[in-house]
């Protein structure tokens, strides 16, 4: 395998625009004739089945929930960036790039960071016009805020649902599409395997969910767009239903994994409860812009908050970060407050919180102006914990959110299997080893809107591909093994539910795999996944049948997929010798406890390559290369 | 706690069902009403039985996947709360929860507690949308709103499209639903070229998939977990007396060249 970045040649600024000229086109006339399939109907997948439908390309569309307007971007609360300088306070595409360069800790390939910084600004152009309701200014014009870890304000928002109006307005322009007859949707529909036929990626295998009805679906590109995999953690913000199947089974088909232990632990998300807990609730840290951090001085003070003194609080986020304070990125808040935790400061009934206080917030600006920023947030927060914000501190902990690695993919977003690309969180591609804050929603609308559009006609005008029907012995072979998987899953019978193997496996990965991970931790995951997995498929119980809707058996084939996945990733974490971004490793810090990165021998992206079951996978690297932005130490003291 | 759920399972395939009695006992106050359900899952699953198909996702309140009738109530007890936020506080120890799926002609049961919406997407594709194709778009400045129009316009945008209005209404009507789009694009400038054919369109399409026309009971505004208010209905009807007027005056300006 080899991993050819075709990163175009040329000054950064002009890459994108030499590229689009260089790029083949597809004739209008012949757009019809070329299918595409795109997998998700997310931020990420809904605006290029959407574009594509526009363009005249005959499009499928899938989605495992029951509408397209439910895949998991709904729920992002806190905004999107994008480089318009509207404040004119400093802002510009080029601090856009070096800022997402430098929070994902040098990390991401600098092409397309930029790219994505210059096209940020056509996509809010594009959600105006759709009718996306964003916050307004007395004056008419659109209104900015500042966002976890950015000096400038750079983030349009809809009150704490950006995600959810971003994502209508992508739903809605699908819905156009459908009505027009370009896009067929197939809503309840899950993609169990990818067909491959002579190396290149010709169409999918998926599952009916109302009747379990196993069909093909053959075309002449596939497009994943099928989110993250926080949920190997079983406990995280992501919805229920995320899962890795589509990415997985695609690596396993050939698709290289890129930097699979990258993950994201947001710092603001309200605290575990108890064992029943489904799922954790992500809190904005747009709140952090008026809240403020902090824990007791005193280890084990568990006088109510009100009760503790202004000088017995340590503000350890002021303290530590004077010049990002409160502001400070997702990693480096989360860290802190594991820090303050395990030193025996953390608050709540089991000691795994810290404050979020709006107390001088309050007082500055009024009740009225933050129930205006945040109301919808203050609401949620109370209806899960019976506490009101407004007059108590909230309590927040970490919880995994986001995942910045995926499936490798080049500039273009195919991933090595010709024909097959990937988009938004399911790609590695712009995030490096950390993600900022409200730039999951600018990715996944870049590389649907702005992006594919132009590559995949690039890739379909070139691609030459031999006619294919369903007889096909490649075809045939992988909706043979889609069923017998199937029906091997409903054979077990055991004893165990599906529900308390991913407990289980999630527990082992926040354990050794989540905020920090220790070489030791991560070798004894190695060796217990095996056997977890194991026992899976001799004792999981999977009632029903695979004729009729059963969500077991939709869970049992996403955490299988997990119980596979999860190993891959404990072994990225082991080999990157190094703390970089989200992956911080205990061996690999400076004195003073932050992230150390060894630039000398990981400035490369992790591509690994599946070699069949019980083997293990091979390594490839992708140098990154820094012409533009110096390699330096991220302070944000 | 201690419960008794009686709840409403339909195999997937047949026309009918019966609310079936389960014990729920040692149920946390803290458990949100998914989570209340997902035990009493594990637990019929232990003992070898089916466990209750339930549409759920995000549990954040927003994706607009669950929603059930919770003691006859849409979502159930709690004001302006989906299902998955409301909380087992909400219930007292000794309670029994009777829990159905959403009941409407345009909503047919899949299994158990799982509806078909799908009827809302095709009221959607019928034109609740600016037709703007991706790159078309002028500068997001360029065109000012009003912060008063765009409020508004968001008012009627969280709606989240569970169809807790059409199950809580005795018509099933969609009217709070597709008000609630119409009112949040007719609110914005750029929405205005297509005012007067979105409302037509989407209404009409209301009406072919079986839901039912709006008497004024208001049961959709209480149900709403996002608390869209039953005002944009009565927009929907002034812009679709509008627009049935334009029209008609259009088609006679037609026939008469």
């Amino acid at each position: 395998m080899e991993l050819k970045s075709k990163v175009p040649s040329g000054p950064l600024q002009e890459k994108w625009d030499r590229h689009r000229f260089e790029m083949k086109l597809v004739n209008p006339a012949n757009k019809r004739k070329f299918s595409v399939l795109v997998v998700g109907s997310g931020l990420a997948g809904g605006s290029a089945a959407a574009t594509l439908g526009e363009l005249g390309y005959n499009v499928k569309c899938f989605c495992f929930q029951d509408s397209p307007r439910r895949a998991h971007s709904i729920a992002a609360q806190g905004g999107i960036n994008a480089a318009k300088n509207y404040q004119n306070d400093g802002d510009s595409i080029w601090r856009l790039f070096y800022d997402t360069v430098k929070g994902g800790d040098f990390r991401a390939r600098e092409a397309n960071v930029y790219r994505l910084a210059q096209i940020s600004v056509n996509i809010i152009d594009q959600c105006v016009a759709q009718g996306v309701p964003f916050a307004r200014e007395y004056g008419g014009l659109l209104a900015n805020r500042s966002f976890g870890g950015a000096q400038v304000s750079r983030t349009f928002y809809a009150r704490g649902q950006t995600g959810q109006q971003l994502l209508l307005g992508c739903y809605q322009a699908l819905e156009r599409q459908v009505a027009a007859g370009t896009v067929r949707m197939h809503t309840r529909t899950e993609m169990l395997d990818l067909i491959v036929v002579d190396g290149v990626a010709r169409g999918i295998v998926t599952r009916d969910m109302v009747t379990g009805a196993i069909e093909t679906h053959l075309a002449d590109a596939v497009i994943l767009a099928t989110g993250g995999y926080g949920n190997v953690f079983y406990l995280s913000t992501n919805a229920k239903g995320c899962n890795v199947t589509a990415t997985w089974r695609a690596h396993r088909r050939g698709a290289a994994f890129g930097n699979p232990c990258y993950t994201q632990i947001h710092p603001t998300c309200i605290p575990v409860s108890g064992d029943h807990q489904s799922k954790l609730t992500l809190m904005s840290e747009s709140l952090r812009n008026d809240g403020r951090v902090w824990v007791p001085k005193k280890q084990g003070d568990n006088r109510p908050p009100h009760a503790i003194p202004e000088d017995e609080r340590d503000y350890y986020l002021e303290r530590k970060y004077p010049s990002f304070g409160n502001l400070c990125p997702r990693d480096i808040a989360s860290r802190a407050a594991k820090e303050v935790c395990d030193e025996g400061r953390g608050v709540g009934p089991n000691g795994l919180g810290v404050y979020l206080d709006f107390g001088s917030a309050i007082q500055r600006v009024g009740e009225a102006k933050i129930a205006e920023r945040y109301g919808n947030l203050f609401q949620m927060y109370e209806r899960i914990t019976d506490e009101n914000p407004y007059k108590v501190p909230m309590r927040i902990y970490p919880a995994v959110h986001y995942t910045m690695g995926g499936l490798w993919v080049d500039y273009n977003l195919m991933s090595t299997i010709p024909g097959l690309h990937v988009l938004g969180e399911a790609n590695f591609s712009d995030h490096g080893a950390n993600r900022l804050g409200a730039s999951a929603l600018m990715q996944g609308l870049a590389d649907g809107y702005f992006v594919i559009p132009y590559t995949i006609g690039d890739y379909l005008a070139q691609a030459a591909l031999p006619k294919l029907d369903e007889s096909h012995p490649e075809v045939r072979a992988t909706v043979a093994a889609v069923t017998e998987r199937t029906a091997q899953l409903l054979a077990v019978k055991g004893k165990r539910t599906v529900d308390s193997f991913h407990r289980e496996l999630g527990k082992l990965m926040w354990d050794n795999c989540g905020m920090a991970r220790t070489a030791a931790g991560l070798r004894h995951n190695l060796q217990r996944i095996p056997e977890l997995r194991a026992e899976f498929w001799q004792n999981v119980n999977v009632p029903g049948s695979g004729a009729e809707l059963n969500q077991s058996l939709e869970k049992a084939g996403r955490v299988a997929d997990f119980l596979e996945f999860a190993e891959l990733m404990c072994l990225d974490a082991l080999h990157r010798e190094e703390s970089c971004g989200g992956h911080f490793r205990t061996e690999h810090q400076t004195p003073d406890g932050e992230a150390q990165r060894d630039d000398a021998n990981f400035t490369y992206v992790a591509a690994w390559e599946y070699q069949g079951p019980g083997k293990a996978p091979v390594l490839h690297k992708e140098p990154l290369a820094f012409e533009n932005v110096k390699l330096s130490t991220r302070s944000y003291k | 706690m201690n419960l008794t759920l009686y709840v409403w399972r339909q195999p997937a395939g047949s026309p009918s069902g019966q609310l079936v009695k389960y014990d729920a006992p040692d149920i946390s106050p803290d458990m949100s009403f998914l989570e209340m359900l997902d035990v009493t899952n594990e637990r019929l699953i232990a003992r070898g039985e089916q466990p209750i198909a339930f549409d759920h996702d995000c549990r954040e309140g927003i994706c607009g996947s669950c929603g059930m009738m919770i003691n006859g109530v849409a979502h159930g007890p709690m004001k302006g709360t989906a299902t998955c936020q409301l909380h087992m506080r909400s219930f007292k120890d000794g309670d029994t929860i009777y829990i159905e799926p959403w009941r409407a002609r345009a909503f047919p049961v899949i299994k158990d507690l799982v509806v078909d919406r799908g009827a809302l997407d095709r009221i959607v594709a019928a034109g609740g949308y600016i037709s703007v194709s991706t790159g078309s778009a002028p500068d997001g400045n360029a065109i000012p709103v009003p912060k008063t129009d765009a409020d508004a316009a968001m008012d009627a945008a969280a709606c989240i499209g569970c169809g807790a209005c059409v199950a809580a209404c005795p018509n099933a009507s969609a009217m709070l639903f597709t008000s609630a789009k119409v009112g949040h694009l007719k609110m914005l400038p750029q929405g205005q070229p297509e005012r007067g054919r979105r409302v037509l369109a989407m209404e009409a399409q209301m009406e072919a998939e079986g839901f039912g026309g709006c008497t004024w009971h208001g049961e959709c505004e209480e149900a709403c977990p996002k608390e869209i208010s039953i005002d944009w209905i009565v927009e929907l009807y002034r812009d679709y007396i509008w627009a049935t007027v334009v029209r008609r005056e259009e088609r006679a300006a037609e026939a008469a060249i």
